[in-house]
C-alpha cells in the first residue's frame, strides 16, 4: 500500500490566531469593551436544596450605581415544550430554570438573580442586598442515595422513564435504559473466572482557566447581540431564544475567543440574564462569573455510582459482562450515561452483555459535557476490572485486550456494528512501545495500562471560501477554536487548493454571517468542519475550472487541476494566477459547503503510567506517562500530541486528587484553584504520545476526531499502576492520599 | 467587593495612630491572605493600612551574635534570596520557598503568614523550632512574645487594638543546630499542608542537647510539641530516639477532619512528618 | 467621603497613570481602566497565575495586588514582550512548539517564564517546573510549554555575544 503524499496535511505549521494569543491581542469574553457597558453580578443559592418563599429586591435596585434587578418572574410565561441544543431533548422548563431559579433552588449555588450596576464591585455588593427567604428542604447528593424510595424529591413532576415507558410516582430517577447483547446470565455459565467490582467516583470539574462571561445588549430595534466565549455560537442563540420566547432570528451570537471548554461551555448561563438586564436598562451588561461560580454555577460532570461484572474462559477469552451505571445527574436530568452505556465495552468483542444505565437527579450543579462524558467513569471500572482478570489468569494485560479487542464488525451492546477502528492497531502500539517494553524497578513502583474509546460525533458545519485576486483566500467558519482548529481546518483547504496554508485566512464569524454550525464538541471540528472545508473547498475548484475553461475556451470537464495548478490542452496555469483573472472572468468566487457527515469515526486511545507510590503517606508520583491514541489521521501531528498530553492530565487529575469535596449539607468546601487541585506542572513529568493512524474511510483525509479518547484510560491506568506500587486496588475517585493511605491500612 | 480605603504608613507610629481605634483597619504586607479574604467576605475591612513603606518592617538583617531580624512585610523572595539568610538559616529558606508559587512568593510575607494566624501556616511551625519572638508595637509601646504564644485561634492572635507585627527576631544558630520542616500535601506546590512539622535539633558531643518539634494543620493554632521536644533532650540521634519524638508528637495532635484529611489521617502524617524532619535535620548536622 | 486614587506608574517602560477606587486590583486597573487587557483573569486569589505581570523585578499575580500599590512601580504585561514586530524569543518558542491552545493563560506562563530566563539562563527542566508552578494550564498538560521555555533559553543562550 503506498501512503498519500500530502502538501499540507500532516504538517505543523504556526497557528493563524498566534501573534494575537501570544501578545495579548487576542479578545477574549471579559475583554470586551462597549460604550455605556454596565456590569452584572449573580445571586446564587447558599442552600443546596430548598423552596423560594419570597424574593425582595428593593435594597438591591435602591443601592446606588444599581440600574436593574432580575429574577425568573421576569422570564415570559413558559411554554411547555421540550428543546434540543445537540445534546438530547429537555424540558424548556429545566433549562429555564437553572438559568434562574424558579419556585425551589436545586443546588447550593443555583442562580436566584442578576443584578446590573455601573461597575461590578456595587453589582456584587448590591447581590448581597437581595433578601431571599429560604425554606430549607432536605438534599441528597449520590446517586444511590437519590434512588431509594424515601429519598428527599427534586422535582415534583419527574416520573422515571423505564426501559421506555413512563413509570408511575415520583422519582429522582429521571431514566433508566437497558442494553443487551447476547444472554450475559447464559455467558456467565461458560466462563472460568468471574470478577464483579463496585465503584465510585466523584464530581469534577472541566477546570477550564476562563471563568464563562457574556456580554448582552438589547437594542433598540429589537434585536439581540450576545458576545461571549462559547463551544457553540448557535447554541447560545439558540437556547436563549427558547429561554426568552423569542426569535432566534432576533438574536446575533458573536463568539469571543474562548479560553478553554472541554464541554462545559455548552450549556448558557448568563447569556438570558445578560440579555435580560440589558431589556430593562437600555445599555449593555457584562457579567463575569467569580472562580467560585464556576465550580457552583456551571455544569460539572456526574459523579457516579457503577457496578461491573466480567467472566472469562481460563484461555482469557472474555464471554460475558454485565454493567450497572448510575450517574448523578446534578440538578437536572441528563447525566451522560448514555455516552457512558455506549463506552462501558466498547474495546472488547464480548459475545454476552448487559448494561443498565439511571440517570439520576441529585442536589449538586447540574452537570454537563466533559472530555468524553461518562466513558472516563465507566472506563475506570471496566478496566480495572479487566487488569484483575488478567491477573487472576497469569496474562500480560496488553495481551488480554488484544485478545479480545473489539474491530471492525464487532457489534456494540448499544446496537452499533463498528466500522474500521484502530484498537488492535492502538494496543499493538502499547506493546510495541519503548515505554512499555522498558522494565520499571525501584520499591513501590508499578505500572498500569489501559484502554479507552469515544465514539465521536458528526453534526453540521457550515463553511465558505472567498478567493482573493492575490490567490490567497479566506475561509469563514461557524466553529469557536479552542485548541487551533482554525488551522487544523484551513489545513485541510489548503491540502484542497494546493495553496500554502499561509494563504488560508481562517475566521471565525458570528451567527448572522455563516451557516449552521453545530458545537465544538465531540471532537467534531476537525472531522466535521474540516470536511465542509474540504468541500468548499471543492467547489472552489469546480468553479476556477470554469473560469480556466473560459480563458482557454474549453469545457470545465477537460480542465485538470491538482496541486494547485490547474491545465488543459497545453495550457496551465497556477491557482494564483488564475486567481488574478476571476474578476475578468466573470468576478468573484465563492466557495460554500454545509455539511452533516454520517462518517464519522470512532476513537481508541491507551494510557501507559509508571507511579511511585509512598507506603507511608499514600502520595502517587506519576513518574512516566505515555498516551497512545488512534487520530485517523493527524492534520496537524502538534495539534493532535497536544490534545493527548491535555486529555492525559486532565485524567491524571482526575485519577488522583480533583473532586467536589462536598458537605453533607451539599456545601463545596473547596470552591477555589486552591483546594480544587488540578495539577500543577511541578506534579507532572512529560507526557510522551504515540500517534496511530487507522484512517477513518469517512473523512477524505482519514480523519478521527482526537479531543476525547484520551482522557478515558488515565484514572484505570494509574489504579492498576497504583495496585502493582502499594498492593492496593482503588475502586474510588479520585485515588488521593489519604485513600489509598487508607487501602494500605486495611491491606 | 465593599469599599475601604488606603493608607501608605511611612513610620510604625504612623500606622499605629492609623489602626488604632479603627478596628475595621486591616495590616496589608503582601495581601495574599488579606484581600483573597476581604474579596471572599471572610473579613470586612474599612481601612486598608500598607505596611511595605515602613522601614522597620523591611528590615531583613543577620548579626552573627543578635540573630536575624525579620520585618513583617519582608517577602519571601528576598529571605530566600539572601546570601546570610541561606548559609544561617537554610530551613528558612526553604520554607520561604514553600509558601505559595513563584508569583506568590515575589510579595508574601512570612510576618503575614504568622498573623494570618492559620493552623496550616507553613512558616510558623519553623519559627516556634527555631525559637522565634515576634516585636509588636501599639499604641501603650512594644512588647515581645514567642512565636508559639502568638496565635490564639484559626485566623486570631493576641494582637490587640491598634497593634502590629513590626519583625521577627530568630536567634543566631548555636554550633550543631538544624532546623527542618516539612509538609505533607496532595500536590507538588500550591497547596496548603494537611500536617505539616517544623523540627530543630541542637547535638552536641554525639547527644541532642536541645530539641524543639511544632506541628501545622492538627490545631486550632500552629501547635508547639513541646513533650515531643523534650522526648528527644539527652538522647543518642537516631531511629528509636525519632520514633519516640514522632509518636509525641501524634499524641500532641488534635486534628480534624476536613476536606484536606482525617482526623486518622493527619495524626499518622505528624508522627512520619516529624519523624522525617528529625532524620533531616540531624542530617544537616552531619 | 469615598473617593479615587491618582495613581501614576509605569507599564512596559512607558509613563502611565490612572485614577482607581482603592479596592480595584491591579489586575482591573490594566484591564479596565488602561485597556491592558492580555493580563487575564482566572480565579482572582493568586492560584492560576493567569494574571501574573512583573512588578519591579519580580512576577506578582496581580489580582492581589491593588492597583494603589502600583504608585511609582515598573509593572510589566504580556503587552510589553514584542520589540515591534519582532516576537521575543519565549513568544516564538510558544508558537513554534504548539505550546498553548485555548491561550487564556499564556500571558501569565509569558510573563512568568520571562522573569526565570531573564534570573536563570540555563534553568533545568525540574527548575522550570517549579517556577511554573504558579501557573495552571488546563489544555496542554503543560509538556509542550516546558520544552518551548526550554527552547527559548536555548535561543537567547545563541543570541548572547
Amino acid at each position: 500500500m503506498t501512503k498519500t503524499e500530502y502538501q499540507v496535511v500532516g504538517t505543523r505549521p504556526v497557528r493563524h490566531d498566534g501573534a494575537d494569543k501570544v501578545t495579548g491581542r487576542a479578545l477574549y469574553g471579559a475583554d470586551f469593551q462597549m460604550a455605556g457597558l454596565l456590569h452584572g453580578a449573580i445571586l446564587r443559592s447558599p442552600h443546596a436544596h430548598a423552596r423560594i418563599v419570597r424574593i425582595d429586591t428593593a435594597k438591591a435596585l435602591a443601592y446606588p450605581g444599581v440600574k436593574a434587578v432580575v429574577t425568573a418572574a421576569d422570564f415570559p410565561p413558559a411554554p411547555d415544550k421540550l428543546v434540543d441544543f445537540g445534546e438530547g431533548a429537555t424540558p424548556l422548563a429545566y433549562v429555564r430554570g437553572n438559568v434562574l431559579a424558579s419556585g425551589k433552588v436545586l443546588y447550593r449555588g443555583h442562580a436566584v438573580a442578576g443584578v446590573a450596576a455601573t461597575s461590578a464591585h456595587i453589582a456584587e455588593e448590591a447581590a448581597q442586598l437581595i433578601e431571599v427567604e429560604y425554606e430549607p428542604l432536605p438534599c441528597v447528593l449520590t446517586a444511590p442515595e437519590a434512588m431509594q424510595p424515601d429519598a428527599p424529591i427534586l422535582h415534583d413532576g419527574l416520573r422515571t422513564a423505564e426501559l421506555g415507558e413512563k413509570a408511575q410516582g415520583r422519582s429522582n430517577i429521571s431514566e433508566h435504559f437497558r442494553h443487551i447483547l447476547g444472554d450475559s446470565k447464559k455467558g456467565f455459565a461458560e466462563t472460568d473466572v468471574v470478577i464483579e467490582r463496585e465503584f465510585s467516583t466523584a464530581t469534577v470539574h472541566q477546570g477550564y482557566i476562563e471563568p464563562h462571561n457574556a456580554t448582552a445588549l438589547w437594542n433598540n430595534d429589537g434585536r439581540v447581540h450576545i458576545w461571549c466565549s462559547t463551544q457553540g455560537s448557535f447554541v447560545v442563540r439558540d437556547a436563549t431564544a427558547c429561554v426568552l420566547d423569542i426569535a432566534q432570528s432576533r438574536i446575533r451570537v458573536t463568539p469571543m475567543e474562548i479560553g478553554g471548554g472541554f464541554g462545559g461551555k455548552i450549556p448558557v448561563y448568563l447569556e438570558p440574564v445578560a440579555a435580560l438586564l440589558s431589556r430593562k436598562t437600555g445599555r449593555p451588561v457584562k457579567i463575569l462569573m467569580t472562580r467560585k461560580d464556576v465550580f457552583e454555577g456551571t455544569g460539572p460532570t456526574p459523579g457516579s455510582y457503577i457496578r461491573v461484572k466480567i467472566g472469562a474462559t481460563s484461555d482469557g477469552k472474555l464471554v460475558a459482562a454485565e454493567a450497572y451505571l448510575a450517574y448523578e445527574a446534578g440538578a437536572y436530568p441528563g447525566a451522560m450515561v448514555g455516552p457512558g452505556g455506549m463506552c462501558v465495552f466498547a474495546a472488547y468483542d464480548i459475545p454476552n452483555v448487559t448494561i443498565d444505565g439511571f440517570d439520576v437527579v441529585v442536589n449538586k450543579p447540574s452537570t454537563a459535557a466533559y472530555r468524553a462524558p461518562g466513558a472516563t467513569n465507566a472506563a475506570f471500572a471496566t478496566e480495572t476490572v479487566i487488569d484483575e482478570l488478567a491477573e487472576q489468569l497469569g496474562i500480560d494485560p496488553v495481551e488480554i485486550r488484544l485478545r479480545n479487542a473489539a474491530k471492525e464488525g464487532t457489534r456494540r451492546a448499544d446496537g452499533p456494528k463498528f466500522k474500521r477502528i484502530g484498537c488492535v492497531e492502538v494496543l499493538e502500539a502499547v506493546r510495541g512501545s519503548e515505554h512499555y517494553q522498558s522494565p520499571l524497578e525501584g520499591p513501590n513502583r508499578g505500572r498500569g495500562v489501559a484502554v479507552g474509546f469515544w465514539f465521536n460525533v458528526g453534526l453540521p458545519s457550515s463553511c465558505t471560501i472567498n478567493v482573493n485576486a492575490d490567490g490567497t483566500v479566506n475561509l469563514v467558519e461557524g466553529s469557536t477554536d479552542i485548541g487551533g482548529t482554525r488551522t487544523s481546518v484551513a489545513m485541510q483547504a489548503a491540502e484542497v487548493l494546493g495553496i500554502p496554508v499561509e494563504d488560508v485566512h481562517p475566521s471565525v464569524v458570528d451567527t448572522d454571517s455563516v451557516g449552521f454550525t453545530a458545537v465544538t464538541g465531540g471532537s467534531r471540528v476537525t472531522f466535521s468542519t474540516g470536511m465542509a472545508a474540504c468541500e468548499a473547498a471543492g467547489d472552489v475548484i469546480r468553479q476556477m475550472k470554469e473560469r480556466a475553461a473560459k480563458l482557454w475556451e474549453t469545457v470545465p470537464d477537460k480542465v485538470e487541476a491538482g496541486r494547485g495548478s490547474f491545465r488543459c490542452n497545453g495550457h496551465s496555469a497556477t491557482f494564483k494566477e488564475l486567481a488574478a483573472k476571476v474578476g475578468e472572468t466573470g468576478g468573484p468566487v465563492v466557495g460554500r459547503a454545509t455539511v452533516n457527515p454520517r462518517g464519522v469515526g470512532g476513537s481508541f486511545s491507551a494510557a501507559i503510567a509508571d507511579v511511585e507510590v509512598d507506603p507511608e503517606t499514600g502520595k502517587t508520583t506519576v513518574l512516566r506517562f505515555t498516551s497512545i491514541q488512534d487520530a485517523g489521521k493527524a492534520i496537524h501531528p502538534s495539534y493532535v500530541e497536544g490534545q493527548m498530553q491535555g486529555g492525559s492530565v486532565q485524567g491524571i487529575g482526575w485519577g488522583l486528587n480533583e473532586e467536589y469535596y462536598m458537605s453533607r449539607d451539599g456545601m463545596m468546601m473547596n470552591s477555589s484553584l486552591l483546594d480544587y487541585r488540578m495539577p500543577t506542572s511541578l506534579d507532572l513529568p512529560m507526557i510522551e504520545t504515540i500517534i496511530v493512524e487507522v484512517p477513518n474511510p469517512g473523512h477524505p483525509f482519514g480523519v478521527r476526531g482526537v479531543g476525547e479518547a484520551n482522557i478515558v484510560p488515565p484514572p484505570a491506568a494509574l489504579a492498576n499502576a497504583i495496585y502493582r506500587a502499594a498492593g492496593v486496588r482503588m475502586r474510588r475517585l479520585p485515588m488521593s492520599p489519604p485513600a489509598v493511605m487508607e487501602a494500605i491500612w486495611s491491606k | 467587593m465593599q469599599w475601604f480605603d488606603y493608607a501608605a504608613p511611612r513610620s510604625v507610629a504612623e500606622a499605629v495612630s492609623l489602626l488604632d481605634g479603627r478596628p475595621d483597619a486591616r495590616i496589608l504586607a503582601g495581601g495574599t491572605d488579606l484581600l483573597v479574604q476581604i474579596r471572599s467576605r471572610r473579613r470586612t475591612c474599612g481601612l486598608v493600612v500598607d505596611g511595605k513603606r515602613i522601614p522597620e518592617l523591611n528590615e531583613l538583617s543577620f548579626d552573627p551574635a543578635a540573630g536575624l531580624t525579620l520585618g513583617a512585610a519582608v517577602p519571601c523572595y528576598r529571605i530566600y534570596g539572601d546570601r546570610a539568610v541561606r548559609s544561617a538559616y537554610p530551613s528558612l529558606a526553604e520554607v520561604a520557598g514553600l509558601i505559595g508559587g513563584t508569583a506568590i512568593q515575589g510579595r508574601a510575607s512570612i510576618g503575614g503568614n504568622l498573623c494570618n494566624s492559620a493552623p496550616s501556616a507553613d512558616a510558623v511551625p519553623l519559627l516556634i523550632a527555631l525559637g522565634a519572638q515576634c516585636r509588636l508595637a501599639g499604641p501603650g509601646g512594644g512588647r515581645t512574645v514567642a512565636v508559639e504564644q502568638f496565635c490564639t485561634a484559626p485566623g486570631r492572635n493576641l494582637l490587640g487594638a491598634g497593634e502590629l507585627l513590626v519583625s521577627l527576631r530568630i536567634p543566631a544558630p548555636a554550633p550543631g543546630f538544624a532546623a527542618h520542616y516539612l509538609r505533607f500535601i496532595p500536590r507538588n506546590e500550591m497547596d496548603i499542608a494537611v500536617a505539616g512539622a517544623g523540627v530543630s535539633l541542637r547535638i552536641q558531643d554525639g547527644v541532642i542537647r536541645e530539641a524543639r518539634v511544632a506541628l501545622a494543620s492538627v490545631a486550632p493554632v500552629p501547635l508547639f510539641a513541646r513533650a515531643a521536644g523534650e522526648a528527644l533532650a539527652g538522647k543518642t540521634p537516631g531511629p528509636e530516639a525519632f520514633h519516640q519524638a514522632a509518636e509525641a508528637a501524634r499524641a500532641a495532635a488534635s486534628p480534624i477532619t476536613d476536606m484536606r484529611g482525617t482526623v486518622e489521617y493527619r495524626r499518622h502524617l505528624c508522627a512520619v512528618l516529624t519523624r522525617r524532619a528529625l532524620e533531616a535535620a540531624a542530617r544537616e548536622v552531619h | 467621603m469615598q473617593s479615587k486614587v491618582h495613581v501614576r506608574t509605569a507599564i512596559n517602560g512607558e509613563p502611565a497613570e490612572f485614577l482607581c477606587e482603592p479596592r480595584q486590583s491591579l489586575l482591573e486597573c490594566l484591564r479596565d481602566l488602561c485597556n491592558l487587557t492580555g493580563t487575564k483573569e482566572g480565579c482572582n486569589d493568586g492560584n492560576c497565575g493567569a494574571c501574573t505581570v512583573e512588578m519591579d523585578g519580580r512576577i506578582v499575580t496581580s489580582c492581589l495586588v491593588l492597583g494603589v500599590e502600583a504608585e511609582g512601580a515598573q509593572i510589566g504585561t504580556v503587552e510589553g514582550l514584542a520589540r515591534g514586530t519582532e516576537l521575543h524569543p519565549l513568544q516564538k518558542a510558544f508558537l513554534e512548539n504548539a505550546a498553548l491552545q485555548c491561550g487564556i493563560c499564556t500571558p501569565g506562563f509569558l510573563v512568568a517564564a520571562k522573569a526565570l530566563l531573564e534570573q536563570e539562563p540555563e534553568p533545568s527542566e525540574a527548575r522550570i517546573r517549579l517556577w511554573l508552578a504558579n501557573n495552571l494550564c488546563r489544555c496542554t498538560g503543560y509538556d509542550k510549554i516546558i520544552r518551548a521555555v526550554q527552547q527559548a533559553a536555548r535561543e537567547m543562550k545563541e543570541a548572547r555575544p
